[in-house]
Order: C-alpha cells, then sequence, then structure tokens
C-alpha cells in the first residue's frame, strides 16, 4: 500500500506540493462518487482527503453541510463508505485520509473503525472534533491499527502547542489556513503564508493546508510558502452542487480543475 | 486547559482545534474570577436588583390537595426575563466584561436563553447575536420580538429539524470565525468543558435558596426534588443544593414527546446511549450508524438529543432517576396549574409538574415534594391554544 511518505518523497525532486482534493464520500450518490474520485485521480490527485457524511459537521461551512446531508441522503453510511474505498483503491493505489467525526467513530468502536477502515486501504483517520488534549483515545487503535496520525494546527495554536502536536504525528500536519470553519474564499488568508514557515522551523512532519484553498492562485502562494501539500474541499465540492443531476459534466469539471491546479503547481515548482 | 471537565465518563471538550485557545480562555477567566469579590458582589448587586432572587418558594395548596400530597414550587418563573436563563446570562455576561469581549453570542430554544442574554447584553451594552432553529423563531416568536427589542440580531438557522441542535451548530460555527472578540454565551450546563461546570455555578443558587426555604416552610428537607431537563440548567441548579443530602431524591423529567416507542421524543437520558455531540461525551440520541436523531417535543426547550454530562453521571451512579412525561400530559397538565393555582407553568417546566400529577395518591400526604417552576409559560399560550383550543 502505497504510503504518505512515499508520495512526499518522490515529489520531492524538485519538490512540489502534493495536491489533495476532499469529498464527502457518497456525495451526490455511489456511483457518482466513485466516478468523480476517478476524475481527480487521472489529472494528477497525489493524496484523497475523504468525509464519511455526519449529522453536525460543526466545523464545516454551507458547502460541506450540504455535501454531507445529500451523501446521507443517497444512503452513505459507515459501511458503505468501507465498500467505496475499497472500490477507488482498486482503482488506484493512492494514499487515503479519512476526515471523521468522533461519534461516528465511537458509535462503530474505535478499535474495529481503525482496523477495518485500514483494511480497505486508508492511511490515516483525522477526527475534527478531538484535539492533541485526547489524542491517547486515538493514538493506540491508530498504531494498533497500522495508520498513520494527523492532527490540526490553526492559525490560533500557539507554538509550544503546534511542537506537541508535530511530535505526536506520523502522517501529516493538517495546517488550517483561517479562523474558520470549510468553505470557498476569494483570497488566501494573508497570515497563512507565515503559519507555513512558522511551522516548518518547529517540525519536519510534512505541512499540508486546507480550508480556503479555493484557486490554482492559492495553491501555489501556500506551495511557495513550503508547504507540503494542499487540500481543496469546498471548491470541488461546490462543482458537485451546481451541477447535480449532470455527473458527466460534474467529473468534467472537477477533472479539468484538478488537472489546472496541478498544471499551476508544476510549473512553480 | 487546566481540567479535563469529566464527570466520570462525561465530559470533557471534543471540539476543534481552533476552539481550544478560547475556551482555555474561558476557563482561565472562569477560574479567576468566580470567586473575586469585586465580581461575586457586582454579580450580587445585579441578581438582586435586576434579576429578583432570590425568587420565592410556594406551597401550592390546591395543587397539594389534587395530587395529594404536599407540592412546594421554587418560583424561577417570576426572574426577570420569566426563566431561571438569567441567572446563567448575568454571570456569563459579567465574566465576558471582566474578560474584556465586547460581543455575545448564545443559542436558543424557546427563546428564553436568547432573551436572557439579550436582555444582558443590552444591560451591559454589548452586541448581541443568537442563533434559532428556523422552527423554534416560529413557534416562539414573542421572544423572538422581545430579543429584537433588547437590541438583539437574531439569526435564523435552517439545519436539520430548525431547532436547538442546529442552533447550536451554528453559533459553534460562527464562533470558530470570530474567536478573538466574541464571547459565546452557552445556555445549558452541556457542550464542552468548561461550560457545564460555568453555568452549574451560576444555577446553583437555585438549588441553595430552595434547600434553605423548605426547611423554613415544611420544617424539613423535601423527600423529592424534581426539574424538567432540556439540556439541563435547570436540573443541575436546583439538584446541587441537594446532592449530599442522600435521604432527598432527585428526579429528572425528559420530553417524552408523542412518546416513547413513537421514536418522536427528546429523552436522551432514558432512550439514549453515550456519544459525543457539541463538545462533550454525554448519553445521545442517535441511530444505528451514530448519527444524532431528530427530536420532537410540545416544548422548544427540552428538544435537544443530548444532555449535560453531570446528569449522566448522576444517572450512572443511580444518585438521580430520569423519566420522560408525554405532549398529551404536560398539555392537561398546564391547563391544571393554570385552573387550580392561576399560574401559566412553560411548557418546559411543566414536564417536572406533568410527572408529579401522575404521582396522585401514589404517595403518603406527608410527602413533601419540591419542583424547580423554570419558567413562566406566556410564550407558550399559542401552542396550547393551538393544541387545546378554549371553547
Ligand atoms: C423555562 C425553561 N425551563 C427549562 C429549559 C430547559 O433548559 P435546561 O434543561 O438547561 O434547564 C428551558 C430552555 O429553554 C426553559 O426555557
Amino acid at each position: 500500500m502505497r504510503s504518505y511518505r512515499d508520495v512526499f518523497s518522490e515529489l520531492n525532486q524538485p519538490k512540489r506540493a502534493a495536491l489533495i482534493p476532499f469529498f464527502v464520500l457518497g456525495d451526490p450518490d455511489f456511483d457518482t462518487s466513485l466516478s468523480l474520485v476517478k476524475a481527480a485521480i487521472d489529472p494528477g490527485a497525489d493524496i484523497l482527503e475523504l468525509g464519511i457524511p455526519f449529522s453536525d459537521p460543526i466545523a464545516d461551512g454551507p458547502t460541506i453541510q450540504k455535501a454531507d446531508i445529500r451523501a446521507a441522503r443517497s444512503g452513505m453510511n459507515v459501511h458503505k463508505a468501507l465498500d467505496l474505498i475499497k472500490a477507488i483503491k482498486a482503482y488506484r493505489d493512492i494514499p487515503i485520509g479519512l476526515l471523521m467525526y468522533y461519534n461516528l467513530i465511537a458509535h462503530y468502536g474505535t478499535q474495529r473503525f481503525f482496523r477495518d477502515f485500514h483494511a480497505a486501504g486508508v492511511n490515516s483517520v483525522l477526527v475534527a472534533d478531538l484535539s492533541i488534549d485526547d489524542a491517547e483515545e486515538v493514538e493506540g487503535p491508530a498504531k494498533a491499527a497500522g495508520l498513520d496520525t494527523v492532527f490540526m494546527v490553526t492559525p490560533n495554536t500557539a507554538p509550544e502547542r503546534m511542537k506537541r502536536i508535530a511530535a505526536r504525528t506520523t502522517g501529516f500536519i493538517y495546517t488550517v489556513s483561517v479562523l474558520g470553519v470549510t468553505g470557498s474564499r476569494d483570497s488566501l488568508s494573508n497570515s497563512v503564508e507565515s503559519l507555513v514557515m512558522q511551522l516548518k522551523t518547529l517540525t519536519d512532519a510534512p505541512i499540508c493546508v486546507g480550508f480556503g484553498i479555493s484557486k490554482p492562485e492559492h495553491a501555489v502562494a501556500v506551495a511557495k510558502a513550503g508547504a507540503d501539500g494542499v487540500i481543496i474541499g469546498s471548491r470541488i465540492v461546490d462543482m458537485i452542487e451546481a451541477n447535480l443531476g449532470n455527473p458527466e459534466k460534474m467529473a468534467a469539471e472537477v477533472s479539468a480543475f484538478i488537472g489546472e491546479v496541478k498544471a499551476a503547481l508544476s510549473t512553480s515548482a | 486547559m487546566k481540567h479535563k471537565g469529566r464527570y466520570g465518563d462525561y465530559g470533557g471538550y471534543y471540539v476543534p482545534e481552533v476552539l481550544i485557545g478560547v475556551l482555555e480562555e474561558l476557563e482561565e477567566a472562569f477560574d479567576r474570577f468566580r470567586d473575586d469579590p469585586a465580581f461575586v458582589a457586582e454579580l450580587a448587586e445585579l441578581s438582586t436588583h435586576y434579576a429578583g432572587r432570590p425568587t420565592p418558594l410556594y406551597h401550592a395548596k390546591r395543587f397539594s390537595q389534587h395530587v395529594g400530597f404536599r407540592v412546594y414550587l421554587k418560583r424561577e418563573d417570576l426572574l426577570h426575563g420569566g426563566a431561571h436563563k438569567v441567572n446563567n446570562t448575568l454571570g456569563q455576561g459579567l465574566l465576558a466584561k471582566y474578560m474584556g469581549k465586547t460581543k455575545l453570542i448564545a443559542e436558543t430554544g424557546a427563546g428564553q436563553h436568547g432573551l436572557a442574554t439579550a436582555m444582558i447584553g443590552a444591560l451591559l451594552g454589548m452586541e448581541t447575536k443568537i442563533f434559532m432553529g428556523v422552527t423554534d423563531v416560529e413557534r416562539q416568536s414573542v421572544n423572538v420580538h422581545k430579543m429584537k427589542l433588547c437590541g438583539a440580531e437574531v439569526v435564523p438557522v435552517e439545519g436539520a429539524t430548525g431547532t436547538l441542535k442546529d442552533a447550536i451548530n451554528d453559533a459553534l460555527r460562527y464562533w470558530t470565525a470570530h474567536v478573538t472578540d466574541t464571547f459565546y454565551l452557552f445556555g445549558t450546563a452541556a457542550g464542552p468543558h468548561p461550560y457545564p461546570t460555568i453555568v452549574r455555578h451560576f444555577q446553583t443558587c437555585i438549588g441553595i435558596e430552595a434547600r434553605r426555604q423548605c426547611i423554613e416552610q415544611a420544617g424539613r428537607l423535601p423527600d423529592l426534588v424534581l426539574a424538567c431537563i432540556g439540556g439541563g440548567s435547570n436540573a443541575i441548579g436546583i439538584f446541587a443544593g441537594f446532592l449530599d443530602d442522600k435521604d432527598v431524591k432527585l428526579i429528572g423529567v425528559e420530553a417524552g414527546g408523542r412518546g416513547l416507542r413513537t421514536g418522536q421524543h427528546a429523552a436522551s437520558l432514558v432512550a439514549g446511549t453515550p456519544g459525543i455531540l457539541h463538545g462533550a461525551r454525554a448519553y445521545l440520541l442517535q441511530d444505528e450508524n451514530g448519527q444524532v436523531l431528530d427530536t420532537e417535543s410540545v416544548s422548544a426547550g427540552l428538544d435537544y438529543p443530548a444532555v449535560g454530562p453531570e446528569h449522566c453521571y448522576l444517572k450512572d451512579t443511580g444518585r438521580a432517576e430520569y423519566v420522560a412525561a408525554e405532549d398529551e400530559e404536560v398539555l392537561e397538565t398546564f391547563g391544571l396549574l393554570a385552573r387550580i393555582e392561576g399560574i401559566l407553568p412553560a411548557l418546559e417546566s411543566t414536564h417536572a409538574l406533568a410527572y408529579v400529577a401522575g404521582l396522585k395518591g401514589k404517595l403518603d400526604p406527608d410527602t413533601v415534594v419540591l419542583v424547580n417552576l423554570s419558567g413562566r409559560g406566556d410564550k407558550d399560550v399559542g401552542i396550547v391554544e393551538q393544541h387545546r383550543p378554549l371553547t
């Protein structure tokens, strides 16, 4: 199984940032979701960040809330997410990070969740509503299952805390670019570049930046600041919402967009 | 964070990293000011002269006669704003002021906490934003109007059912983006640490007064203490006064909605299982996949799928017992109390009274039962009229 390390070391000569699209599994339905993920893999996605819909996604803005509702209505749940991930992995061995809300994991059983999703081909599970202070609730089961750990750093995380987070990270640091929830934004937060640079002085762990990255220029700016990866979520989910009922157009738009960002990241390297 | 905020296995602070800093700041400020003489004096002064504490304990003789035992009502309905909520909003509002915050946000279900926050926002000259589910905006329109009169902005929230849960989700999202200048004035003894501890602290006045008043008036401690449970703030407030009195039985009454069998209710302690929502581990109404369920209750203030962590702990340890009252019995009891006592109780509080009414004839006549009348029912007159039109 391909690891994060494989990806980051391959992108090192010359250094390019990994392109990491985010999807809500099952948005808008199982089959379309699979074809959208493929449409992102083909033009060069390096890693996938995937969510399982939750009824109360407090870290998400309206775009991803609506995606969660669409996916849940189409019948997506933890069990079907395993099937969808297996189908993705059958198409391509690409590293997958899950972005979860804690209740879905706790309800399924933390050890069992990590074990089953690792077996399906997942590399890490980031729990949006669990901070480093409660890391011991997930670290043991993650290690036992063979998963990497990923935690978030936000613009208001104190430097001493950043170090503690870095020390417990084996996958990458999910760096949140803004104070706020997920959602497309017109311009990049002006503090994100300094945040990436600060993290770079504190740790060797890969730094991936997400929340609000909406344009190729944003991705390039974040990469120039030293980020090892860029995570693009709401901008892609917007394309799904804008083309409901027309899966071909959705896939075409996603594919074109990923291709565009990939090209921008490659030429700027 | 200095403390974990656990009650047994429950509680904690399961929140996104972006909120850790503000919760830490809040914990620190609460530890620093809770016993600060200036803070305590200012809160006491406002509790007395602005809010109307202490509230009376009233021996409801005709209701007692009806049920066949001695019933005393703790009259939180007589407070400014019409509910116990002001105890908490005064406390947290002052905390916000002492912390130098200039903006308040809050969630609300019945609108009572929203109103109590809007009042304090006006009193302290702070900009106030209230998040409220669209369903609740509609069914509690009088309170919406009052909040606006007090200068607050009311933000209607869609979400799954447009009720309290959705309002909390959006308030948390908003807070995430405005952590630097905004104080989230949480309305019940639930949510992430330190809120359950803070809200409990500011509501404990109910139990302390009630214990003293009961001894004065009934000549002894009560046998039973009852309160309704939404998130659990009025209940923990009154229970706190009696936790060490081992012979006093504590009963929390949840919203049974259309009946526990129908699945259309909000009885998380009675019918839920432990889970994680809004930053805390607690009993939660959830489906077989861990998705949080929609709730149903005639009273907006109890329409919440989770509950405060201390109640979960009190349930597991057996110190308190939790039951449910259904919409029908609640509407019946609302009418009864109005007719024989001339008191319109909030539909939330009526849940506790309905359970007491159900004990009619089952207890020894000397039994002393203390009920927290957490709020007044003026806001509910329209809903009651819809269900039970007067002829
Ligand atoms: C009068 C009244 N009682 C009780 C409640 C329920 O809240 P809690 O369980 O926090 O007391 C509310 C909530 O809106 C209320 O307005």
